[in-house]
Protein backbone atom coordinates (compact mmCIF):
# COMPACT_ATOMS: atom_id res chain seq x y z
CA UNK A 1 0.00 0.00 0.00
CA UNK A 2 1.04 3.88 -0.31
CA UNK A 3 4.23 4.30 1.84
CA UNK A 4 4.39 7.88 3.98
CA UNK A 5 7.76 9.61 4.70
CA UNK A 6 10.79 7.28 6.51
CA UNK A 7 9.42 4.12 4.30
CA UNK A 8 11.78 4.79 1.38
CA UNK A 9 15.07 3.82 3.30
CA UNK A 10 13.64 0.34 4.87
CA UNK A 11 15.51 -2.34 3.27
CA UNK A 12 13.33 -4.26 0.32
CA UNK A 13 10.92 -7.18 1.04
CA UNK A 14 12.24 -9.97 -0.90
CA UNK A 15 8.14 -10.81 -1.22
CA UNK A 16 8.01 -7.28 -3.09
CA UNK A 17 10.20 -9.53 -6.47
CA UNK A 18 7.32 -11.72 -6.33
CA UNK A 19 4.55 -9.25 -6.60
CA UNK A 20 6.47 -7.69 -9.30
CA UNK A 21 6.94 -10.61 -11.21
CA UNK A 22 3.11 -11.85 -11.06
CA UNK A 23 1.99 -7.99 -12.36
CA UNK A 24 4.45 -7.65 -14.90
CA UNK A 25 3.82 -11.33 -16.86
CA UNK A 26 0.69 -10.47 -18.16
CA UNK A 27 2.07 -7.37 -19.84
CA UNK A 28 5.06 -9.42 -21.20
CA UNK A 29 2.51 -12.66 -21.94
CA UNK A 30 1.59 -11.89 -25.20
CA UNK A 31 4.88 -10.55 -26.84
CA UNK A 32 6.61 -13.57 -25.67
CA UNK A 33 3.94 -15.96 -26.59
CA UNK A 34 4.25 -14.22 -30.08
CA UNK A 35 7.79 -14.99 -30.21
CA UNK A 36 7.44 -18.80 -28.79
CA UNK A 37 4.62 -19.43 -31.54
CA UNK A 38 7.37 -18.34 -34.33
CA UNK A 39 10.01 -20.79 -33.21
CA UNK A 40 7.34 -23.53 -33.59
CA UNK A 41 6.47 -25.66 -36.30
CA UNK A 42 2.80 -25.73 -37.60
CA UNK A 43 1.99 -29.10 -35.61
CA UNK A 44 3.77 -27.52 -32.68
CA UNK A 45 1.47 -24.41 -33.14
CA UNK A 46 -1.90 -26.70 -33.14
CA UNK A 47 -1.15 -28.51 -30.19
CA UNK A 48 -3.71 -28.53 -27.06
CA UNK A 49 -2.61 -27.75 -24.37
CA UNK A 50 -0.14 -25.34 -25.58
CA UNK A 51 3.33 -26.64 -25.89
CA UNK A 52 5.11 -24.59 -23.13
CA UNK A 53 8.51 -26.59 -23.71
CA UNK A 54 9.39 -27.40 -27.28
CA UNK A 55 12.61 -27.71 -29.90
CA UNK A 56 12.65 -24.26 -31.16
CA UNK A 57 13.19 -23.98 -35.19
CA UNK A 58 14.07 -20.83 -37.42
CA UNK A 59 11.84 -22.31 -40.40
CA UNK A 60 9.00 -19.92 -39.91
CA UNK A 61 11.49 -17.35 -40.37
CA UNK A 62 13.50 -18.36 -43.28
CA UNK A 63 9.98 -19.44 -44.80
CA UNK A 64 8.67 -15.77 -44.55
CA UNK A 65 11.73 -14.27 -46.28
CA UNK A 66 11.83 -16.47 -48.48
CA UNK A 67 7.99 -16.90 -49.95
CA UNK A 68 7.45 -12.95 -49.56
CA UNK A 69 9.32 -10.09 -50.80
CA UNK A 70 9.66 -9.35 -46.71
CA UNK A 71 12.59 -6.58 -48.25
CA UNK A 72 10.88 -4.46 -50.58
CA UNK A 73 7.73 -4.54 -47.85
CA UNK A 74 10.81 -3.28 -44.84
CA UNK A 75 12.24 -0.43 -47.65
CA UNK A 76 8.74 0.91 -48.64
CA UNK A 77 8.20 1.00 -44.80
CA UNK A 78 11.51 2.63 -44.25
CA UNK A 79 11.09 5.20 -46.91
CA UNK A 80 8.09 6.46 -45.89
CA UNK A 81 8.72 6.44 -42.03
CA UNK A 82 12.16 7.96 -42.57
CA UNK A 83 10.26 10.50 -45.07
CA UNK A 84 7.53 11.10 -43.17
CA UNK A 85 10.00 12.12 -39.73
CA UNK A 86 12.24 14.05 -41.67
CA UNK A 87 9.49 15.81 -43.04
CA UNK A 88 7.43 16.73 -40.13
CA UNK A 89 10.63 18.10 -38.11
CA UNK A 90 12.11 20.14 -41.21
CA UNK A 91 8.79 21.69 -41.19
CA UNK A 92 7.85 21.55 -37.60
CA UNK A 93 10.85 22.33 -35.67
CA UNK A 94 10.89 26.38 -36.60
CA UNK A 95 7.02 26.39 -35.50
CA UNK A 96 7.29 24.83 -32.37
CA UNK A 97 10.40 26.95 -31.64
CA UNK A 98 8.68 29.82 -32.50
CA UNK A 99 5.27 29.15 -30.53
CA UNK A 100 7.50 28.11 -27.30
CA UNK A 101 9.40 31.20 -27.57
CA UNK A 102 7.15 33.89 -28.56
CA UNK A 103 4.25 31.95 -26.46
CA UNK A 104 1.58 31.46 -29.33
CA UNK A 105 -0.42 28.83 -27.97
CA UNK A 106 -3.44 30.09 -30.41
CA UNK A 107 -1.80 28.57 -33.32
CA UNK A 108 -0.54 24.99 -30.96
CA UNK A 109 -4.59 25.04 -30.02
CA UNK A 110 -5.85 24.32 -33.61
CA UNK A 111 -3.24 22.09 -34.53
CA UNK A 112 -4.20 19.88 -31.24
CA UNK A 113 -7.73 20.29 -32.55
CA UNK A 114 -6.21 17.90 -35.77
CA UNK A 115 -5.29 14.84 -32.74
CA UNK A 116 -8.98 14.56 -32.10
CA UNK A 117 -10.73 14.37 -35.52
CA UNK A 118 -10.42 10.34 -36.48
CA UNK A 119 -7.94 9.61 -39.02
CA UNK A 120 -10.64 8.16 -41.45
CA UNK A 121 -12.24 12.18 -42.12
CA UNK A 122 -8.62 13.11 -43.60
CA UNK A 123 -8.27 9.40 -45.29
CA UNK A 124 -11.31 9.89 -47.37
CA UNK A 125 -10.87 13.21 -48.98
CA UNK A 126 -6.93 12.65 -49.64
CA UNK A 127 -7.72 9.23 -50.96
CA UNK A 128 -10.11 10.62 -53.33
CA UNK A 129 -7.75 13.28 -54.62
CA UNK A 130 -5.07 10.82 -54.79
CA UNK A 131 -6.92 8.65 -57.07
CA UNK A 132 -8.04 11.41 -58.77
CA UNK A 133 -4.11 13.17 -59.38
CA UNK A 134 -3.32 8.92 -59.93
CA UNK A 135 -0.84 8.88 -56.83
CA UNK A 136 -2.32 5.61 -54.92
CA UNK A 137 0.62 3.61 -54.52
CA UNK A 138 3.49 6.08 -54.42
CA UNK A 139 5.62 7.33 -51.70
CA UNK A 140 4.69 10.68 -52.08
CA UNK A 141 0.96 9.94 -51.08
CA UNK A 142 1.92 7.26 -48.10
CA UNK A 143 4.61 10.29 -46.81
CA UNK A 144 1.93 12.85 -46.86
CA UNK A 145 -0.70 11.13 -45.38
CA UNK A 146 1.36 9.62 -42.44
CA UNK A 147 2.71 13.37 -42.26
CA UNK A 148 -0.72 14.27 -40.83
CA UNK A 149 -0.29 11.66 -37.70
CA UNK A 150 4.05 13.01 -37.72
CA UNK A 151 3.54 16.90 -38.11
CA UNK A 152 1.11 17.32 -34.73
CA UNK A 153 3.25 15.43 -32.60
CA UNK A 154 6.28 17.31 -33.86
CA UNK A 155 4.32 20.33 -33.18
CA UNK A 156 2.87 19.66 -29.89
CA UNK A 157 6.35 17.22 -28.35
CA UNK A 158 8.68 20.03 -29.03
CA UNK A 159 7.23 22.78 -27.86
CA UNK A 160 7.55 21.39 -24.53
CA UNK A 161 11.45 20.75 -25.20
CA UNK A 162 11.88 24.10 -26.55
CA UNK A 163 10.12 25.43 -23.52
CA UNK A 164 12.47 23.63 -21.38
CA UNK A 165 15.52 25.44 -23.05
CA UNK A 166 16.90 28.43 -20.59
CA UNK A 167 15.52 32.05 -22.17
CA UNK A 168 18.64 33.56 -20.81
CA UNK A 169 20.91 31.70 -23.26
CA UNK A 170 18.70 33.48 -26.24
CA UNK A 171 18.54 36.22 -24.79
CA UNK A 172 22.30 36.72 -24.35
CA UNK A 173 22.72 35.80 -27.99
CA UNK A 174 20.50 37.47 -28.79
CA UNK A 175 22.09 40.80 -27.17
CA UNK A 176 25.22 39.25 -28.95
CA UNK A 177 23.78 39.92 -32.68
CA UNK A 178 22.31 37.10 -32.94
CA UNK A 179 19.28 37.07 -35.55
CA UNK A 180 16.49 34.64 -34.56
CA UNK A 181 17.23 32.41 -36.90
CA UNK A 182 20.95 31.83 -35.82
CA UNK A 183 19.35 31.57 -32.28
CA UNK A 184 17.48 28.68 -33.19
CA UNK A 185 19.91 27.19 -35.02
CA UNK A 186 22.83 27.76 -33.02
CA UNK A 187 21.56 27.71 -29.86
CA UNK A 188 17.83 26.06 -29.42
CA UNK A 189 18.19 22.96 -31.68
CA UNK A 190 21.49 21.64 -30.14
CA UNK A 191 20.01 22.13 -26.85
CA UNK A 192 16.74 20.29 -27.61
CA UNK A 193 18.61 17.63 -29.17
CA UNK A 194 17.44 14.93 -27.00
CA UNK A 195 13.79 15.85 -27.51
CA UNK A 196 14.20 16.14 -31.23
CA UNK A 197 15.51 12.80 -31.21
CA UNK A 198 12.67 11.36 -29.22
CA UNK A 199 10.19 13.09 -30.99
CA UNK A 200 11.69 12.06 -34.21
CA UNK A 201 11.90 8.22 -33.21
CA UNK A 202 7.92 8.66 -31.89
CA UNK A 203 6.88 10.10 -35.40
CA UNK A 204 8.80 6.83 -36.86
CA UNK A 205 6.90 4.21 -34.42
CA UNK A 206 3.77 5.78 -35.60
CA UNK A 207 4.75 5.87 -39.11
CA UNK A 208 6.07 2.54 -38.85
CA UNK A 209 2.92 0.72 -37.14
CA UNK A 210 0.53 2.80 -39.34
CA UNK A 211 -2.88 0.53 -40.80
CA UNK A 212 -5.08 2.54 -41.37
CA UNK A 213 -3.76 4.88 -43.93
CA UNK A 214 -1.18 2.23 -45.58
CA UNK A 215 -4.29 0.09 -45.86
CA UNK A 216 -5.89 2.44 -48.08
CA UNK A 217 -3.18 4.35 -49.78
CA UNK A 218 -0.20 1.74 -50.43
CA UNK A 219 -0.48 -0.82 -53.13
CA UNK A 220 1.44 -3.11 -54.58
CA UNK A 221 4.20 -1.06 -55.28
CA UNK A 222 4.58 0.55 -51.81
CA UNK A 223 2.86 -2.19 -49.58
CA UNK A 224 4.18 -1.40 -45.96
CA UNK A 225 5.07 -4.76 -43.56
CA UNK A 226 1.72 -4.04 -41.39
CA UNK A 227 -0.24 -4.03 -44.52
CA UNK A 228 2.16 -7.07 -45.63
CA UNK A 229 1.71 -9.13 -42.64
CA UNK A 230 -2.03 -8.14 -42.73
CA UNK A 231 -2.52 -9.85 -46.20
CA UNK A 232 -0.94 -12.96 -44.34
CA UNK A 233 -4.21 -13.49 -42.56
CA UNK A 234 -6.36 -13.89 -45.56
CA UNK A 235 -4.61 -17.18 -46.56
CA UNK A 236 -7.11 -20.15 -46.13
CA UNK A 237 -5.02 -21.94 -43.70
CA UNK A 238 -3.93 -19.63 -41.26
CA UNK A 239 0.10 -20.51 -40.76
CA UNK A 240 0.72 -19.09 -37.06
CA UNK A 241 4.11 -19.94 -37.29
CA UNK A 242 4.90 -18.12 -40.17
CA UNK A 243 2.65 -14.93 -39.40
CA UNK A 244 3.81 -14.82 -35.90
CA UNK A 245 7.16 -14.57 -37.36
CA UNK A 246 6.33 -11.96 -39.59
CA UNK A 247 4.81 -10.15 -36.63
CA UNK A 248 7.98 -10.62 -34.44
CA UNK A 249 10.03 -8.79 -37.37
CA UNK A 250 8.12 -5.79 -37.61
CA UNK A 251 7.79 -5.43 -34.02
CA UNK A 252 11.22 -5.84 -32.71
CA UNK A 253 13.20 -2.41 -34.54
CA UNK A 254 9.90 -0.51 -32.69
CA UNK A 255 10.90 -2.17 -29.67
CA UNK A 256 14.32 -1.65 -29.59
CA UNK A 257 13.63 2.30 -30.75
CA UNK A 258 11.20 2.77 -27.86
CA UNK A 259 13.32 1.72 -25.43
CA UNK A 260 16.44 4.00 -26.35
CA UNK A 261 13.67 6.74 -25.89
CA UNK A 262 11.94 5.11 -22.80
CA UNK A 263 12.04 8.24 -20.70
CA UNK A 264 10.25 10.59 -23.26
CA UNK A 265 7.51 8.03 -24.43
CA UNK A 266 4.69 8.69 -22.32
CA UNK A 267 5.61 12.64 -23.02
CA UNK A 268 4.52 11.83 -26.53
CA UNK A 269 2.01 9.83 -26.44
CA UNK A 270 0.31 12.32 -24.45
CA UNK A 271 1.31 15.20 -26.76
CA UNK A 272 3.54 16.59 -24.29
CA UNK A 273 0.76 16.98 -21.26
CA UNK A 274 2.14 14.63 -19.06
CA UNK A 275 5.30 12.80 -18.26
CA UNK A 276 5.67 9.46 -17.11
CA UNK B 1 21.54 39.80 -54.05
CA UNK B 2 23.13 41.00 -51.03
CA UNK B 3 20.08 43.59 -50.83
CA UNK B 4 17.71 41.23 -51.35
CA UNK B 5 19.29 38.98 -48.23
CA UNK B 6 19.48 42.07 -46.27
CA UNK B 7 15.99 42.42 -46.74
CA UNK B 8 14.72 38.95 -46.05
CA UNK B 9 16.83 38.80 -42.85
CA UNK B 10 15.36 42.43 -41.78
CA UNK B 11 11.89 40.71 -42.14
CA UNK B 12 12.69 37.73 -40.15
CA UNK B 13 14.18 39.86 -37.73
CA UNK B 14 10.90 42.03 -37.64
CA UNK B 15 8.48 39.30 -37.92
CA UNK B 16 9.93 35.84 -36.79
CA UNK B 17 6.60 34.68 -35.34
CA UNK B 18 5.21 34.48 -38.90
CA UNK B 19 8.11 32.73 -40.74
CA UNK B 20 8.91 30.60 -38.23
CA UNK B 21 5.48 28.91 -38.27
CA UNK B 22 4.46 29.69 -41.71
CA UNK B 23 5.75 25.76 -42.67
CA UNK B 24 3.97 23.80 -40.10
CA UNK B 25 0.61 26.50 -40.59
CA UNK B 26 0.72 26.09 -44.40
CA UNK B 27 1.29 22.29 -44.16
CA UNK B 28 -1.36 21.56 -41.49
CA UNK B 29 -3.93 24.11 -43.34
CA UNK B 30 -3.23 21.51 -46.60
CA UNK B 31 -2.86 18.16 -45.10
CA UNK B 32 -5.84 19.14 -42.79
CA UNK B 33 -7.77 21.77 -43.45
CA UNK B 34 -8.76 20.66 -46.81
CA UNK B 35 -10.03 16.99 -45.98
CA UNK B 36 -12.15 19.11 -42.90
CA UNK B 37 -13.82 21.60 -45.24
CA UNK B 38 -14.36 18.67 -47.82
CA UNK B 39 -15.85 16.34 -45.36
CA UNK B 40 -18.08 19.04 -44.31
CA UNK B 41 -19.49 19.87 -47.92
CA UNK B 42 -19.61 16.29 -48.38
CA UNK B 43 -21.89 15.76 -45.26
CA UNK B 44 -24.36 17.42 -46.59
CA UNK B 45 -24.36 15.98 -49.93
CA UNK B 46 -24.99 12.43 -51.48
CA UNK B 47 -22.41 11.28 -53.65
CA UNK B 48 -21.30 8.00 -54.03
CA UNK B 49 -16.92 7.88 -55.34
CA UNK B 50 -18.19 5.77 -58.58
CA UNK B 51 -21.05 7.72 -59.75
CA UNK B 52 -20.24 10.08 -62.70
CA UNK B 53 -22.73 12.70 -61.57
CA UNK B 54 -21.91 15.81 -59.03
CA UNK B 55 -22.85 15.53 -55.78
CA UNK B 56 -26.56 15.95 -54.70
CA UNK B 57 -27.05 18.62 -52.13
CA UNK B 58 -29.38 16.84 -49.01
CA UNK B 59 -29.34 19.25 -46.33
CA UNK B 60 -29.38 17.40 -42.88
CA UNK B 61 -31.16 14.47 -45.17
CA UNK B 62 -27.81 12.15 -44.40
CA UNK B 63 -28.06 12.87 -41.22
CA UNK B 64 -31.72 12.33 -40.41
CA UNK B 65 -31.05 8.95 -41.75
CA UNK B 66 -28.22 7.79 -39.72
CA UNK B 67 -30.65 8.95 -36.58
CA UNK B 68 -34.03 7.57 -37.27
CA UNK B 69 -33.62 4.72 -40.06
CA UNK B 70 -30.22 3.17 -40.05
CA UNK B 71 -29.96 0.72 -37.77
CA UNK B 72 -26.52 0.09 -38.55
CA UNK B 73 -25.53 3.06 -37.45
CA UNK B 74 -27.45 2.88 -33.88
CA UNK B 75 -25.62 -0.14 -33.31
CA UNK B 76 -21.96 1.30 -33.93
CA UNK B 77 -22.89 4.45 -31.66
CA UNK B 78 -23.84 2.10 -28.52
CA UNK B 79 -20.98 -0.08 -29.45
CA UNK B 80 -18.24 2.97 -29.48
CA UNK B 81 -19.67 3.82 -26.01
CA UNK B 82 -20.15 0.54 -24.59
CA UNK B 83 -16.22 -0.06 -26.18
CA UNK B 84 -14.94 2.99 -24.77
CA UNK B 85 -16.72 3.15 -21.59
CA UNK B 86 -15.68 -0.38 -20.62
CA UNK B 87 -11.90 0.01 -22.00
CA UNK B 88 -11.08 3.43 -20.25
CA UNK B 89 -12.97 2.41 -17.08
CA UNK B 90 -10.92 -1.09 -16.95
CA UNK B 91 -7.61 0.76 -17.34
CA UNK B 92 -8.09 2.92 -15.40
CA UNK B 93 -8.91 1.42 -12.09
CA UNK B 94 -6.51 -1.19 -13.05
CA UNK B 95 -3.78 0.86 -14.21
CA UNK B 96 -4.37 3.50 -10.76
CA UNK B 97 -3.85 0.26 -8.24
CA UNK B 98 -1.09 -1.29 -10.37
CA UNK B 99 0.72 1.92 -9.77
CA UNK B 100 -0.47 2.37 -6.02
CA UNK B 101 0.52 -1.26 -5.40
CA UNK B 102 4.43 -0.71 -7.68
CA UNK B 103 4.93 2.93 -5.85
CA UNK B 104 7.31 1.03 -2.89
CA UNK B 105 11.12 1.02 -2.51
CA UNK B 106 12.50 -1.71 -5.07
CA UNK B 107 15.05 -1.93 -7.68
CA UNK B 108 14.59 -2.26 -10.83
CA UNK B 109 12.51 0.73 -11.67
CA UNK B 110 13.67 1.34 -15.00
CA UNK B 111 12.89 -2.24 -15.66
CA UNK B 112 9.71 -2.33 -14.65
CA UNK B 113 9.22 0.89 -17.09
CA UNK B 114 10.90 -1.04 -20.15
CA UNK B 115 8.17 -3.53 -19.61
CA UNK B 116 5.38 -0.99 -19.51
CA UNK B 117 6.19 0.60 -22.94
CA UNK B 118 6.27 -2.42 -24.81
CA UNK B 119 2.43 -3.22 -25.18
CA UNK B 120 2.16 0.29 -26.11
CA UNK B 121 4.67 1.00 -28.75
CA UNK B 122 4.13 -2.45 -30.29
CA UNK B 123 2.68 -2.89 -33.64
CA UNK B 124 -0.91 -3.09 -33.63
CA UNK B 125 -1.22 -5.47 -36.45
CA UNK B 126 1.23 -7.91 -34.48
CA UNK B 127 -0.81 -7.12 -31.08
CA UNK B 128 -4.26 -8.18 -32.91
CA UNK B 129 -2.61 -11.27 -34.59
CA UNK B 130 -1.61 -12.66 -31.29
CA UNK B 131 -4.56 -11.97 -29.90
CA UNK B 132 -6.74 -13.57 -32.28
CA UNK B 133 -3.67 -16.93 -32.15
CA UNK B 134 -4.48 -16.34 -28.25
CA UNK B 135 -7.83 -16.25 -28.30
CA UNK B 136 -8.77 -19.28 -30.96
CA UNK B 137 -11.37 -21.15 -29.87
CA UNK B 138 -10.10 -24.41 -29.94
CA UNK B 139 -6.51 -24.27 -29.76
CA UNK B 140 -5.65 -20.84 -28.25
CA UNK B 141 -4.00 -20.64 -24.85
CA UNK B 142 -6.71 -18.13 -23.47
CA UNK B 143 -8.87 -20.94 -23.45
CA UNK B 144 -6.22 -23.22 -21.79
CA UNK B 145 -5.30 -20.02 -19.01
CA UNK B 146 -9.07 -19.51 -18.01
CA UNK B 147 -9.07 -22.99 -18.17
CA UNK B 148 -6.88 -23.65 -15.23
CA UNK B 149 -8.97 -21.78 -13.49
CA UNK B 150 -11.79 -23.19 -13.92
CA UNK B 151 -13.91 -20.95 -16.25
CA UNK B 152 -14.71 -21.03 -20.14
CA UNK B 153 -14.25 -22.24 -22.77
CA UNK B 154 -15.21 -18.86 -24.41
CA UNK B 155 -15.48 -18.09 -27.79
CA UNK B 156 -13.72 -14.77 -27.36
CA UNK B 157 -14.09 -12.31 -30.68
CA UNK B 158 -16.22 -15.20 -32.42
CA UNK B 159 -19.28 -14.97 -29.93
CA UNK B 160 -20.85 -11.72 -30.62
CA UNK B 161 -22.06 -11.59 -27.10
CA UNK B 162 -18.75 -11.11 -25.66
CA UNK B 163 -16.70 -9.96 -28.63
CA UNK B 164 -16.54 -6.34 -27.05
CA UNK B 165 -15.38 -7.01 -23.76
CA UNK B 166 -12.71 -9.65 -25.83
CA UNK B 167 -11.86 -6.25 -27.68
CA UNK B 168 -11.79 -4.05 -24.25
CA UNK B 169 -9.44 -6.59 -23.08
CA UNK B 170 -6.76 -6.34 -25.89
CA UNK B 171 -6.82 -2.31 -25.65
CA UNK B 172 -6.81 -2.79 -21.86
CA UNK B 173 -3.34 -4.66 -22.05
CA UNK B 174 -1.98 -2.29 -24.83
CA UNK B 175 -2.59 1.31 -22.75
CA UNK B 176 -3.32 0.07 -18.87
CA UNK B 177 0.56 0.97 -18.89
CA UNK B 178 -0.08 4.36 -19.61
CA UNK B 179 -2.57 5.14 -17.23
CA UNK B 180 0.13 3.23 -14.46
CA UNK B 181 3.40 5.25 -15.17
CA UNK B 182 1.62 8.53 -15.88
CA UNK B 183 -0.01 7.91 -12.15
CA UNK B 184 4.08 6.44 -10.86
CA UNK B 185 5.07 10.00 -11.65
CA UNK B 186 2.25 11.42 -10.24
CA UNK B 187 2.48 9.63 -7.09
CA UNK B 188 6.37 10.56 -7.06
CA UNK B 189 5.45 14.66 -6.86
CA UNK B 190 2.79 14.07 -3.89
CA UNK B 191 4.05 16.20 -1.53
CA UNK B 192 4.32 14.92 2.29
CA UNK B 193 3.13 17.55 4.71
CA UNK B 194 -0.35 16.54 3.85
CA UNK B 195 0.28 13.28 5.01
CA UNK B 196 2.37 13.66 7.80
CA UNK B 197 -0.57 16.17 9.27
CA UNK B 198 -3.42 13.46 8.56
CA UNK B 199 -0.97 10.66 10.78
CA UNK B 200 -0.88 12.77 13.49
CA UNK B 201 -5.01 12.83 13.44
CA UNK B 202 -4.90 9.33 13.19
CA UNK B 203 -6.12 8.59 9.65
CA UNK B 204 -6.06 5.13 8.37
CA UNK B 205 -4.24 4.51 5.08
CA UNK B 206 -7.50 4.18 3.43
CA UNK B 207 -8.67 7.50 4.59
CA UNK B 208 -5.39 8.93 3.33
CA UNK B 209 -5.77 7.18 -0.01
CA UNK B 210 -9.48 8.55 -0.85
CA UNK B 211 -8.73 12.28 1.08
CA UNK B 212 -5.36 12.96 0.02
CA UNK B 213 -3.61 10.95 -2.43
CA UNK B 214 -6.76 10.59 -4.93
CA UNK B 215 -7.71 14.16 -5.04
CA UNK B 216 -4.26 15.51 -5.61
CA UNK B 217 -3.64 12.86 -8.68
CA UNK B 218 -7.23 13.75 -9.75
CA UNK B 219 -5.35 16.18 -12.46
CA UNK B 220 -3.33 14.03 -14.03
CA UNK B 221 -5.65 10.70 -13.88
CA UNK B 222 -8.34 13.37 -15.88
CA UNK B 223 -5.46 14.15 -18.62
CA UNK B 224 -4.33 10.64 -19.08
CA UNK B 225 -8.01 9.35 -18.92
CA UNK B 226 -8.96 12.34 -21.71
CA UNK B 227 -6.67 10.95 -24.28
CA UNK B 228 -7.77 6.83 -23.41
CA UNK B 229 -11.57 8.06 -24.20
CA UNK B 230 -10.26 9.91 -27.55
CA UNK B 231 -8.41 7.06 -28.69
CA UNK B 232 -11.24 4.06 -27.47
CA UNK B 233 -13.87 6.35 -29.31
CA UNK B 234 -11.50 6.30 -32.59
CA UNK B 235 -10.14 2.60 -31.98
CA UNK B 236 -9.49 0.95 -35.45
CA UNK B 237 -6.46 -1.71 -35.74
CA UNK B 238 -7.15 -3.91 -33.47
CA UNK B 239 -11.03 -4.12 -34.43
CA UNK B 240 -10.54 -4.09 -38.11
CA UNK B 241 -7.82 -6.48 -38.17
CA UNK B 242 -9.26 -9.44 -35.34
CA UNK B 243 -13.19 -9.28 -36.42
CA UNK B 244 -13.84 -6.30 -39.33
CA UNK B 245 -17.01 -5.38 -36.93
CA UNK B 246 -18.12 -8.94 -36.80
CA UNK B 247 -19.29 -11.70 -36.25
CA UNK B 248 -22.34 -10.27 -38.01
CA UNK B 249 -22.04 -6.50 -36.96
CA UNK B 250 -21.85 -7.21 -33.25
CA UNK B 251 -18.17 -5.23 -32.95
CA UNK B 252 -18.95 -2.78 -35.67
CA UNK B 253 -18.28 0.60 -33.63
CA UNK B 254 -18.55 3.87 -35.79
CA UNK B 255 -15.20 4.03 -37.28
CA UNK B 256 -15.20 0.59 -38.29
CA UNK B 257 -18.71 1.14 -39.74
CA UNK B 258 -17.65 4.78 -41.24
CA UNK B 259 -14.41 3.23 -42.72
CA UNK B 260 -17.25 0.19 -44.71
CA UNK B 261 -19.21 2.94 -45.65
CA UNK B 262 -16.52 5.40 -47.07
CA UNK B 263 -14.03 3.04 -48.36
CA UNK B 264 -16.01 -0.08 -49.31
CA UNK B 265 -19.44 0.92 -50.36
CA UNK B 266 -17.94 4.61 -51.17
CA UNK B 267 -20.80 6.40 -49.98
CA UNK B 268 -18.51 9.23 -49.39
CA UNK B 269 -21.61 12.05 -48.78
CA UNK B 270 -22.87 9.45 -45.81
CA UNK B 271 -19.44 8.25 -44.42
CA UNK B 272 -18.84 12.10 -43.88
CA UNK B 273 -21.76 12.78 -42.02
CA UNK B 274 -21.23 9.90 -40.14
CA UNK B 275 -17.34 11.13 -39.52
CA UNK B 276 -18.81 14.51 -38.49
CA UNK B 277 -21.50 12.82 -35.87
CA UNK B 278 -17.88 10.61 -34.45
CA UNK B 279 -16.14 13.88 -34.47
CA UNK B 280 -18.81 15.72 -32.31
CA UNK B 281 -19.02 12.72 -29.79
CA UNK B 282 -14.95 12.98 -29.60
CA UNK B 283 -14.95 16.67 -28.98
CA UNK B 284 -18.06 15.82 -26.94
CA UNK B 285 -16.47 13.70 -24.71
CA UNK B 286 -13.06 15.65 -24.62
CA UNK B 287 -14.60 19.09 -23.37
CA UNK B 288 -16.56 16.87 -20.81
CA UNK B 289 -13.40 15.88 -19.20
CA UNK B 290 -11.64 18.78 -19.07
CA UNK B 291 -14.45 20.52 -17.75
CA UNK B 292 -14.32 17.69 -14.60
CA UNK B 293 -11.15 18.45 -14.52
CA UNK B 294 -11.21 22.05 -13.80
CA UNK B 295 -13.33 21.08 -10.90
CA UNK B 296 -16.66 22.25 -12.34
CA UNK B 297 -18.24 19.14 -10.74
Amino acid sequence: MLRVSGGGRDRVNPWTYVLLAVLLIPFLFPLGWMFLSSLKSQVQNTAYPPLWVFSPTLGNYREVFQKNPFFTFTVNSLVVALGSTGLALLLGLPGAYAIARFKRTGIALAILTARIAPGIGYLIPWFILFTKAKMIDTYAALILTHLIVALPLVLWVMIGFFEDVPGDLIESARIDGCTHFAAFLRIALPLAKPGIVATGILAFIFSWNNFLFSLIIAGFKTRTLPIAVYSFLSYEEINWGGLTAAATVITLPVLLLALLVQKHIVRGLTLGALKG
Amino acid sequence: MRHLGTGWSRFVERHPVPVFTLPSVVAVALLMAFPVAYTLYMSVHSWYASSLTSPQFTGLGNFRRAFFEDDRFRNALWLTVYFTALATALQLVLGVSLALVLNRPFRGKGLVRSVFLLPMVATPVAIALVWMMMYNPTLGVMNYLVGLAGLGPYRWVSNAAIVVPALAIVDTWEWTPLITLITLAGLATLPIEPYESALIDGASVTQMFWRITLPLLRPTIIVALLFRAIDCLKTFDIIYVMTQGGPGFASETLNVYTFQVGLFYFHIGYASSLLVILFALVLGVSLLLIKVRRGAW
